[in-house]
């Protein structure tokens, strides 16, 4: 007679999320991504405890500096030090590239799971989609920073204000990928056995789309998570570059390498600071969320 | 496939009269008034019949109406005329800037070869270096060229044309002063020296626009080259003593463009999207830059127009693709 013992498991239960994070440490590129994406939020939001000087503290009299040992990326035209300007602007840059990205990803998210889960919204919902995705990006974020900017400097401050539209703005703009990937998915999830089962005991519409759904369709939402990230940092830098994002005297990481434009001539080194900075953040999130994607993935896992 | 293609246009219709209304909606909660530059000895009543002239009396509907009707009926009445030489837009109003107070499509008509020759070169330029390395990485999947190729294409993606445009800039202007750096629109090409010339101040903003698009292009080339290349009828043609070259370049390549062909399509708009950038960086006098400097100065019916522009250039790609798709792709039938 054999023993039932032993033909319990003898390895520990290992969840999804364990089997994910293998297979993400595995990825060279998804890991560096990381840890340099950790480092720049890290630097530029505890950095300012850190070092000296302040972002707008004038010292008229070490203005156009190189790079020195007080500066080590030099001052501008006004003496300000670059580098407490580089992290006051990341700040701005990421704190805007975080907001805007879960911002879209929870109208995509939101979307894609109503157009999947519900027939009737199906259709309506996805041509609301296609119209989305037929507007012109970027000219149209130009309008609406030109048309609602100076109404809510006036309502709710300058910087606030300008925050809140740019964050807006890209939000309403960028959600549509995430909800076509989502509403795909959740197409396919209601075909399950596992579905029908909840379905058979009574399971709400609530409930099933808070048990059973959204844990189901996470991977490709944090897929889409990253990317967003990156998406959100280039448009508000391209906002800035273009003049028609924050104000000038507050910095983010567009509005330097626009200042830095200006001084191209004389002192072309500074462009490229800023430069670094965003193409540097963007780089390590597109990688990471390429690593993540093969990590979620389990037709690629264990590979 | 005909009918396919008879009820996107039909479709597209909606779609554009939809994006022409959310534009204009948006315009319309403008605070700006295009009298804010008028002196203000001019009296009041003058005033009001200024902005009776510009149009601003009419209630909102009127005034979308009147917007439709001179762009999509006179403005081409007024390329006919052009062309043939009738008369059917005499004296017929059409878009008017507020900041030039002429035809608002006479200047785009100026500045649009600008942005073609730039935006459409960067496009060439871009597909024709993504090919073949797309080919080749997916040829020697995980070779070094492969893993250099996806390394480089990702820069060429994270890194926006704001960074790589002063970039350029710096290096070939400053340092080594080989091209110039602003790009000269009022340049006429008329000998060699002057072509020459023109070459020269191209090479950069094509160099940056091309950069995006070389970038995006060849991660989709590898990704259908890989697909097709484990294909039964790839080992068909092997068994059957083709060279390897053949195999490639004749079988495989031809149906690996068949996604990717409807990918550059669908990819076009957002290059012109991305030149309004690339334009502000260069100097360059196209659409982008009459479109920036509208939203500075406030004129909305320039503003109106160009956006719609862009729009419809987005609807009308879409198009070109899905149907480029069903041409190319016998599998794939609509009906």
């Amino acid at each position: 007679m054999t023993d039932t013992t032993n033909t319990e498991p003898t390895k520990p239960h290992r969840s999804q999320w364990a089997d994910v994070w293998d297979q993400l440490k595995a990825h060279k590129g998804a890991m560096a991504g990381g840890v340099i994406f950790i480092v720049i939020v890290l630097g530029v939001f505890i950095g300012p405890w850190l070092w000296p000087y302040d972002a707008t503290f004038i010292d008229i009299r070490a203005r156009n500096q190189g790079p020195s040992f007080a500066h080590p990326f030099g001052t501008d035209q006004l003496g300000r030090d670059t580098l407490a300007r580089m992290m006051a602007g990341g700040q701005t840059s990421i704190a805007v590239g975080l907001t805007a990205m879960l911002l879209a990803l929870s109208l995509g998210s939101f979307v894609g799971i109503t157009a999947g889960f519900f027939k009737r919204l199906d259709g309506p919902l996805m041509r609301l989609t296609d119209l989305f995705l037929a507007l012109p990006i970027l000219p149209l974020l130009l309008v609406m920073m030109l048309l609602f900017r100076d109404p809510l400097s006036s309502a709710v401050g300058p910087e606030r204000g300008i925050f809140i539209l740019i964050v807006i703005a890209i939000g309403i703009t960028s959600w549509m990928p995430t909800a076509r990937i989502v509403r795909g998915d959740v197409l396919a999830l209601k075909e399950r056995e596992f579905i029908l089962a909840a379905r058979s005991i009574g399971t709400s519409n609530s409930n099933m789309i808070k048990r059973h759904i959204l844990p189901n369709v996470l991977s490709p939402i944090m897929v889409s998570a990253t990317l967003g990230i990156a998406n959100a940092i280039i448009t508000e830098s391209a906002l800035s570059f273009l003049g028609l994002g924050f104000p000038p005297d507050f910095p983010t990481w567009g509005r330097l390498l626009n200042d830095a434009t200006q001084y191209l001539q004389d002192y072309p080194e500074r462009v490229f600071w800023p430069g670094l900075a965003i193409s540097l953040t963007v780089l390590s999130v597109n990688y990471l969320g390429d690593g993540l994607r093969d990590a979620l993935d389990p037709r690629i896992r264990g590979r | 496939m005909l009918t396919f293609t008879i009820r996107r246009l039909i479709l597209a219709v909606p779609t554009l009269l939809f994006i022409s209304l959310v534009i204009f909606l948006l315009l319309e909660l403008a605070p700006g008034d295009p009298m804010a530059q008028v002196p203000l000895t001019v009296p009041p009543e003058v005033k009001e019949k200024m902005r009776l002239a510009l149009g601003l009396g009419e209630p909102m509907h009127i005034r979308f109406w009147k917007w439709l009707v001179q762009f999509f009926w006179v403005e081409p009445q007024v390329l006919f005329d052009h062309y043939f030489g009738t008369a059917y837009a005499e004296g017929k109003l059409r878009v008017i800037s507020w900041q030039t107070r002429s035809p608002v499509m006479d200047v785009v008509v100026e500045r649009l070869p600008q942005t073609l020759w730039v935006v459409g070169m960067s496009y060439v330029v871009g597909i024709l270096i993504a090919i073949p390395i797309g080919i080749y990485s997916a040829y020697r999947q995980y070779s070094v060229f492969d893993q250099a190729g996806t390394f480089i294409t990702m820069i060429g993606y994270s890194i926006p044309p704001f960074f790589t445009g002063p970039l350029v800039i710096v290096i070939f202007s400053v340092q080594l002063g080989w091209f110039p750096f602003i790009y000269d629109t009022t340049h006429v090409v008329n000998d060699w020296d002057s072509f020459v010339y023109q070459l020269r101040q191209m090479i950069m903003p094509v160099m940056v626009l091309a950069m995006q698009t070389t970038a995006q292009i060849s991660r989709y080339m590898r990704a259908s080259m890989l697909d097709n290349l484990n294909q039964d009828y790839v080992r068909t043609a092997r068994a059957k003593g083709l060279s390897e070259r053949v195999v490639v370049v004749v079988h495989v390549l031809r149906n690996s463009m068949i996604p990717v062909v409807t990918v550059i399509a669908l990819g076009l708009p957002a290059i012109f999207g991305g030149a309004i950038i690339t334009e502000q960086v260069f100097s360059v006098n196209g659409i982008g830059a009459q479109l920036i400097g509208a939203i500075q100065a406030n004129d909305l019916p320039t503003v109106q127009t160009l956006t719609f522009m862009f729009a419809f250039l987005i609807v009308f790609f879409n198009l070109i693709a899905d149907v480029l798709y069903g041409i190319l792709d016998p599998r794939i039938r609509y009906d």
